[in-house]
This record gives C-alpha cells, sequence and structure tokens, in this order.
C-alpha cells in the first residue's frame, strides 16, 4: 500500500512495522513529528509498545539501553543537540552490544542556532561505536528501519539512520508500506543469547582491567567487519522481498565513467538529476551515494577509484581544522592500494543552504587542475 | 578465566558469578588479624564493604581472594588486633 507521508512518518511508521516494543524519546525541532506519530500509535493501540517519557535525549538513550538489554527491541529518535546530549549513552549502547535502532533527523549544530539540514550532529558521533547509515528519500528511511534492525540484532551494534531536516523530515513523498507479514517474517522477533533475565542471571557492563577491555574493543571493530557483509546482504535479501535492493554504496551510473560524483543524503537526488543531464550530453560522470558511513566502505571506494581520473566529493559537513569528512576517509582508503586519483572536496549546503543542480554542476566544471584541501562552495 | 577474545562473550557480562574474577588481586596491603588480640567482636566482618570477613570457628576470617586492602577493618578495630602489612 502507498501513502504519502513525511520523512518523519515513514521513519514512525518504519518503528510501527518493526513492532519495537519500547519507544523512549523527548522531543526537539524537526524530530518531534516522529515521536508524537509513534506516541498516538501506542495511545490508539496500532501499535503494541512501552512509550515511555523521558526528560532529556540522554535519558532517552538510557531507557532504550535498559530495554535492549532486558530483550527488548528498543526505539528513539532524535536531532542536532539532543543527539549531542545523548553522546554518552550512544558509547553504552554500543560497547554493551545492544541493537538500539535510532532515527537522526540531521540538523546543524548550535551556536548560531539553527534547525536546518546539516550532517555535523551525526558525524560528531562517528567515533562512538554505532553504524550510520544517510537516507536520500522517505521510502529509504522506511526500508532502512527495517535492515538496520536485522543488520544490528545479526552483528550486534546499535544502528543511526540519517535523514536531511526538513529536506526529508516535512516534505510528504509517496512511500510504500509493505504487508505486515511479509516484515515479520523478514524481521522476526528479536531473540538476544544474553539478557537481563531472572531465570538465568548476568552481571551487564561491569568493571573490565586492562586485562580484557583491550579484547572486548577489537569485538567491536570485528562486528563492524561483520555489518559491511550484512549491509549488503540484508539490502540484497530486501530487494527479493520487496523490490527494492540496497548496498553500502548506491551507484548510479557508474558504468563507463572516467569522473565520479560522491555525495550522501538528499543531495544525491539532486546529484543524479545532474548526472542524467550530463550524461546525455556525453560526458562520463556517474555518482557514487555513500549509505553507509560507519561501517566506511573502503574497499567499495577503491573498486570506485580504479575506474576514475577524477573523484568530486560534496561534504554537507566539516571538521573544524581538518576539512570534508567523507573526503578525508575516501582519500585515506585510496593510499593503501596507491591509487593516485585527484580527489576535489566541496563544502556546501551547511546550516540547510540549498545545493542546486547549478551548484553541482559548477562544482564539476570547477574540478580542475591541482586539488586543494578545502573549497568553500557559494562562499558570500 | 579466557584463553583469546574468542571464548569471550560480546561485552563485559558475566558467565556465571564473581568466582573467576578474584578482586583481591587489586590489594597493596593485606590485613592480617592478631588472634591473641581478637575479642571476637566481629565489628571488622561489619564493616567490610566487601563481604570478605568470614567467621570460622568463631574467629573472623579475611578471604583473600576478594579483600582488597582498603584497611576499613583494621582502622575500625577496637583492639587494633588488624595490621596492615604491604603485599
Amino acid at each position: 500500500m502507498k501513502k504519502i507521508m513525511t520523512g518523519n512518518y515513514a521513519a514512525a511508521y518504519g518503528a510501527k512495522a518493526c513492532r519495537a516494543e519500547v519507544v523512549a524519546a523527548y522531543p526537539i525541532t524537526p524530530q518531534t513529528s516522529i515521536v508524537e506519530k509513534l506516541a498516538s500509535f501506542v495511545a490508539n493501540n496500532e501499535m503494541d509498545a512501552e512509550y515511555i517519557k523521558v526528560e532529556s535525549e540522554h535519558s532517552a538513550m538510557a531507557a532504550c539501553i535498559g530495554a535492549s538489554a532486558s530483550g527488548c527491541r528498543a526505539y528513539t529518535a532524535t536531532s542536532g543537540q539532543g543527539l549531542a546530549l545523548m553522546h554518552e549513552m550512544l558509547h553504552w549502547a554500543a560497547g554493551a552490544r545492544l541493537p538500539v535502532v535510532m532515527a537522526n533527523v540531521g540538523r546543524a549544530m548550535a551556536p548560531p542556532w539553527s534547525v536546518w539540514a546539516d550532517q555535523g550532529d551525526s558525524i560528531a558521533q562517528r567515533d562512538t561505536g554505532w553504524i550510520q547509515i544517510y537516507c536520500e528519500n522517505n521510502q529509504e528511511v522506511f526500508d532502512t528501519t527495517i535492515q538496520m534492525y536485522k543488520i544490528c540484532e545479526k552483528v550486534g551494534l546499535p544502528g543511526m539512520l540519517v535523514l536531511d531536516a526538513f529536506i526529508l523530515s516535512h516534505t510528504s513523498e509517496a512511500v510504500e508500506i509493505y504487508a505486515q507479514d511479509k516484515i515479520d517474517k523478514f524481521l522476526p522477533k528479536y531473540s538476544p543469547k544474553y539478557k537481563l533475565d531472572t531465570a538465568e542471571t548476568h552481571a551487564f557492563g561491569g568493571l573490565t582491567t586492562p586485562e580484557w577491555y583491550y579484547e572486548l574493543r577489537y569485538k567491536i571493530q570485528s562486528a563492524f567487519d561483520d555489518a559491511e557483509k550484512e549491509i549488503e546482504n540484508v539490502g540484497k535479501d530486501f530487494g527479493k522481498t520487496f523490490g527494492r535492493k540496497y548496498g553500502l554504496i548506491d551507484e548510479y551510473r557508474c558504468d563507463d565513467i572516467d569522473t565520479l560524483l560522491v555525495m550522501s543524503g538528499s543531495i544525491a537526488s539532486t546529484g543524479k538529476e545532474v548526472i542524467d543531464k550530463l550524461k546525455d550530453k556525453g560526458e562520463k560522470i556517474g555518482l557514487a551515494r555513500i549509505r553507509s558511513f560507519r561501517p566506511f566502505p573502503k574497499q567499495k571506494i577503491r573498486n570506485l577509484a580504479k575506474k576514475v581520473s577524477k573523484i568530486i566529493v560534496v561534504d554537507r559537513n566539516i571538521s573544524f581544522g581538518s576539512g570534508g569528512v567523507f573526503f578525508s576517509e575516501i582519500k585515506s582508503s585510496l593510499y593503501h592500494e596507491s591509487i593516485d586519483v585527484p580527489v576535489y572536496s566541496f563544502i556546501a549546503g551547511l546550516g540547510g543552504r540549498d545545493i542546486t543542480m547549478n551548484d553541482i554542476k559548477g562544482m564539476i566544471r570547477k574540478s580542475d587542475g591541482k586539488p586543494k584541501d578545502i573549497i568553500w562552495w557559494g562562499l558570500k | 578465566m579466557f584463553k583469546t577474545n574468542k571464548d569471550m562473550p560480546p561485552s563485559a557480562i558475566s558467565l556465571g558469578n564473581m568466582s573467576h574474577n578474584k578482586t583481591g588481586s587489586w590489594r597493596n596491603f593485606r590485613p592480617v588479624i592478631d588472634e591473641s588480640k581478637c575479642v571476637k567482636c566481629f565489628i571488622c566482618w561489619k564493616f567490610c564493604p566487601e563481604n570478605s570477613i568470614e567467621i570460622e570457628n568463631d574467629m573472623p576470617k579475611i578471604n583473600y581472594d576478594y579483600c582488597k586492602g582498603c584497611g576499613i577493618c583494621a582502622n575500625e578495630c577496637p583492639k587494633n588486633a588488624i595490621r596492615m602489612v604491604e603485599e
């Protein structure tokens, strides 16, 4: 069944379709309508879940951690400053290896106060041990929620899906909601090996001396290696079951190309339009939309880079003192295989500034000669 | 406890009980009871924050597998019957 809905409603319908058993969330613009919708699902008995009202995002994540440790499927949603307030608990969820799933509506960090699209909030959480998948449209928000639980529960990691503020969160699109029995079959009930259970007692999160902490860190990294495979496997299975295939990278018209444009999130939709126009004129350019930022698909990037003589990266984020984050990670992926391709870095769209087709065409034209570490696009 | 990371659970989860986690290894000073001075008031037993003092044959006895050597027993003993000896 297709319904017209915003990205936020697609996230809420996604959590409902996954039969999340505990929802703990705190409202924040522009995420609020996700938790409002979930609250109404629970209030109207459309969703069999415990809805926990909390006093902060830190507590929301803490409640999800407790719920997940007890063997429940836990869900939350947040944005911007709310995600920053969760920071400590993000480490807890990952370190405890709990498959909590959250939607983060990507919003610019304050100050100055802003509510518009920017990846600065989620990128800042990259080292907390969460899987991060960036969505392009509302259908993908719904679909990724289902995939995310399956991936996270398989590898034992928490997962964050990111949708751009307003561009997706408050824009209505057609979203196909699949039959519930098909979703239930694809995503069976969560059943962890270890959980808080009075019949079989364990202590969780105890002090770990230098003797074994190191090994537990190794195991988290191993889980990310597994996640890299699972994102591909689950994305393929999802395609077989529901007709829409996903993976680490969405490669758009990447056959026979000499230039690769790399983007993430909703700007890739605009990017695809540009690619279509340029392809019509005979230009050999394709687009790689990076879905999975953590784990970072290094090998896939290398394989693509080997096919081209130029890479153009558009970052809607900046790591101050360094540069565009996707740019940096792409470049570092190339080093080990000595792939000497010029990589152009554009910082664009911070704080929700529009990135138009003309902007993207302009960036492609500007990508010539010796690359610089940062090109600020449209700086006034 | 474990041989390699492969034997471990995915996170810090106790597999069973504290029998394998001997916190006595943290100790720098060990409490030693002079039984000739002990009046069997068992104040040390009451105050031990780690339940590491047991009563055996009507005498307090320190369980060195778990005693972290905090010294509270020695401090509380009204007869100064407990000495803290460097490990």
